[in-house]
């Protein structure tokens, strides 16, 4: 006999705040995973964002600092600058990242700082309620957008990873998925190379899930899966935009 | 050890060194530059890093994640600069993060000019976070006054687990004059258990946050923070008197401007009009109880400020209606020049 | 009776009845029946045919809760059936 899955020992015991079915549980999940795994939890530095995940450290077993609305990648700089043989990493949300952080996000590559970030795409800005991201989708409505988002008056979705991965700094860059079990084990994979591309001193990774927000796209929990698969993916494709070697 | 003679911004970066300083995180703006010019050389042969920020607020927010890690952080940067970084201020006032922030100042409001200025005060008294807070402000008026405050800085903030600011100005920060740092006095300083720099399975994890949903729960942190900055104040208060013995009208002014103004107390000296001055060292906490020890002879206060009259608020709180409250001010980056000074006390005081 | 393949068991009270787990399992038996309310509220799914689970652990995989603990009591490594999405 073999446990196949228990709850992680990065995990404390904390039940967490996030609605029912929100993929942000998944994410925060395999982020633990990995550091247990990888044998990290006790050197890790862990940088929250302002956003649905922000209380990630009552969740997570490690030392984190909560950051400013967007700033994560600036107190990671500044941890890792102190720490540099500690594990840092950010997680962030897409409104956080993209919108109110865009140039944090970029210089952390452009400096190839050895830390990962967790970039959490839920197409929508979640803690406030369900207003318009850089990442809302062409049409898709929002309560800053009630028509739905029209691209003349607020342009087209932001790429994040597409953009990152043109930075030379950053060494690794992926859009992975939790719409599925598989698509979880595969975010996983991708989660881990990002922390040991760190842990090898190669420079700055980031790992971008797609991630449901029921509550913010007024679907159910199974729906929200199936919104994310027919409308996200083929906005915001998966795979693999930039690996260590192409970054020579 | 010998006098140097140093352009203040200068002394004040390697009085930074001396003090203990781990990390430098900043933006360049005049007429700071030479602050992090000089650590970006020195710095890192003392050990330390130095690194360029791509705003001042990732400037202060890397000063906020090396400090939550237990690192000796500081930032420098000049008015415009400083208001970018008030978010961050509000930050690490709430989360008691050790640190040190250099703002020489310079004329706005908005981008306004290179030239010296103290239109800063109440940034540097009030600030432009959210929430109520206060941060320790040294005010300078010596480039060898800077270089102490500046050595004794990083064990302040770590002492108090609070920031500090160091207020200059344009002036002070490019005059030229001797300078020597003395060893710093040893202080013992608390551990930093509280530090985020991965717990080693061995304790439980630290959190360095600011978000208090509970209103209870805020309203006592509130209550612990204002008892630690009443603490602050009722002990790092300083100020110096110049000449207020029997002074009829007793000055205000702090850094540049102090000394022109004792320059304008000399002067009106010889002409047999005594006046005096308060000048403070630190700005928050404002050293109220030096306006309790006036002269029985001070008939008036004037205030003298390079801006359009911000000090003055805190010396009408100080003197609380006792005494008339005066002011005169030069701002634009202009800085006032002793005559000025007197042909304008003379007409306060009607002896013209 | 055929040999028991997997064990999958909820910690009730964690979980938020958001259906995940129901949509995931590859035979199922994780069923909302509206039988059970846990301490929260929520609507728990009743593992309908335990004997069934074939400890694939897909449905922990997608519970954002951690809720559900699987063991597999075969030797294979990944039961290739349970991949399926
Ligand atoms: C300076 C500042 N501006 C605005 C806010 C309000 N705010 C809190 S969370 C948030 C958006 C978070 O959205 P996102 O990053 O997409 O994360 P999600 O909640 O969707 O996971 C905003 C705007 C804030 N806390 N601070
Ligand atoms: S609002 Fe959206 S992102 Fe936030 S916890 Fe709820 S479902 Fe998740
Ligand atoms: S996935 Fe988890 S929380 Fe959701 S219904 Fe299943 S056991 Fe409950």
């Amino acid at each position: 006999m073999s446990v196949i899955f228990a709850k992680s020992k990065g995990l404390t015991d904390q039940e967490t705040h996030y609605c029912p079915g929100c993929t942000h549980g998944i994410i925060q999940r395999l982020v633990a995973e990995v550091l247990e795994e990888l044998g990290l939890l006790g050197d890790t530095i862990g940088c929250a964002a302002v956003g649905c995940s922000i209380l990630t450290y009552n969740y997570l077993n490690i030392d984190m600092i909560e950051s400013a609305h967007g700033r994560a990648p600036a107190v990671a700089t500044g941890a890792k600058r102190v720490h540099p043989n500690k594990t840092v990493f950010t997680y962030q949300g897409d409104g956080d990242l993209a919108s109110i952080g865009t140039a944090e996000i970029v210089h952390v590559a452009h400096r190839g700082e050895k830390i990962t970030t967790i970039f959490v795409n839920n197409a929508i800005y979640g803690m406030t309620g369900g207003q318009m991201a850089p990442t809302t989708l062409p049409g898709q409505k929002v309560t800053t957008a009630p028509g739905g988002r029209d691209v003349a008056h607020s342009g087209m979705p932001l790429k994040v990873s597409e953009m990152i991965a043109q930075i030379p700094g950053a060494v690794y860059v992926e859009r992975v998925s939790v719409h599925n079990p598989r698509a979880v084990r595969h975010a996983k994979k991708a989660i881990r190379k990002g922390f040991e591309y760190q842990m090898a001193g190669k420079g700055f990774s980031l790992i971008e899930v797609l991630s449901t927000c029921p509550t913010g796209w007024g679907l159910s929990p199974v729906d929200s899966l199936t919104w994310l698969q027919e409308n996200m993916i083929p906005y915001y494709p998966l795979g693999v935009f930039k690996t260590p070697e192409e970054a020579k | 050890m010998p006098k140097s003679l140093m352009k203040g911004n200068e002394a004040l970066a390697l009085a930074a060194i001396k003090g203990g300083c781990s990390h430098f995180f900043g933006y360049p703006i005049t007429p700071q530059n030479e602050i992090p010019e000089f650590l970006a050389r020195e710095l890192p042969k003392a050990g330390g890093v130095f690194l360029q920020a791509e705003s001042e607020l990732a400037a202060i927010n890397m000063v906020y994640g090396a400090a939550a890690t237990g690192g000796r952080a500081m930032t420098s940067s000049s008015s415009p600069g400083i208001a970018l970084m008030q978010e961050g201020m509000s930050s690490l006032a709430a989360a008691e993060l050790p640190s040190v922030i250099v703002n020489v100042q310079r004329g706005g409001p908005g981008i306004g000019t290179i030239q010296p200025s103290q239109a800063d005060y109440y940034q540097m008294t009030r600030g432009g976070g959210n929430g109520d807070y206060r941060i320790l402000s040294f005010a300078p008026a010596t480039v060898q006054e800077g270089a102490e405050m500046m050595m004794a800085a990083f064990d302040l903030a770590d002492f108090y687990r609070t920031p500090v600011f160091i207020v200059s100005d344009g002036m002070l920060g490019q005059m030229m004059e001797p300078v020597e740092f003395p060893e710093r006095p040893l202080r013992t300083l608390p551990e930093k258990s509280w530090a985020a720099v991965g717990h080693g399975g061995s304790r439980k994890p630290n959190t360095i946050k600011t978000l208090v949903l509970d209103p209870g729960l805020l309203e006592q942190k509130n209550l612990r923070l204002q008892e630690k900055f009443t603490r602050i104040a009722a002990t790092e208060s300083r100020f110096e008197n110049y000449r207020t013995d029997e002074a009829e009208l007793v000055l205000c002014a702090y850094g540049s401007t102090a000394r022109i103004v004792k320059n304008s107390i000399d002067l009106l000296a010889e002409e047999g009009i005594k006046a005096g001055l308060i000048r403070p060292q630190t700005l928050w906490p404002f050293p109220s109880s030096a306006f309790q020890q006036l002269p029985p002879t001070c008939r008036t206060i004037l205030t003298v400020e390079m801006s359009c009259g911000q000090m003055v608020d805190d010396v009408r709180l100080a003197v609380n209606g006792r005494l008339p409250v005066a002011f005169y001010g030069r701002s634009g980056g202009i800085i006032p020049v002793p005559e000025e000074i007197v042909a304008h006390i003379k007409v306060l005081l009607g002896r013209v | 009776m055929a040999e028991l393949k997997g064990r999958v068991r909820i910690a009730t009270n964690v979980c938020k009845g958001c259906g995940l787990c129901t949509v995931a399992c590859p035979v199922d038996i994780m069923v909302f029946n509206g039988n059970s309310v846990n301490l929260k509220g929520y609507q728990p799914p009743t593992i309908t045919e335990p004997a069934k689970c074939t400890g694939c652990g897909n449905c922990a995989q997608m519970c954002p809760d951690s809720a559900l603990t699987v063991e597999r009591f075969t030797s294979k490594k990944e039961d290739p059936a349970c991949l399926k999405a």
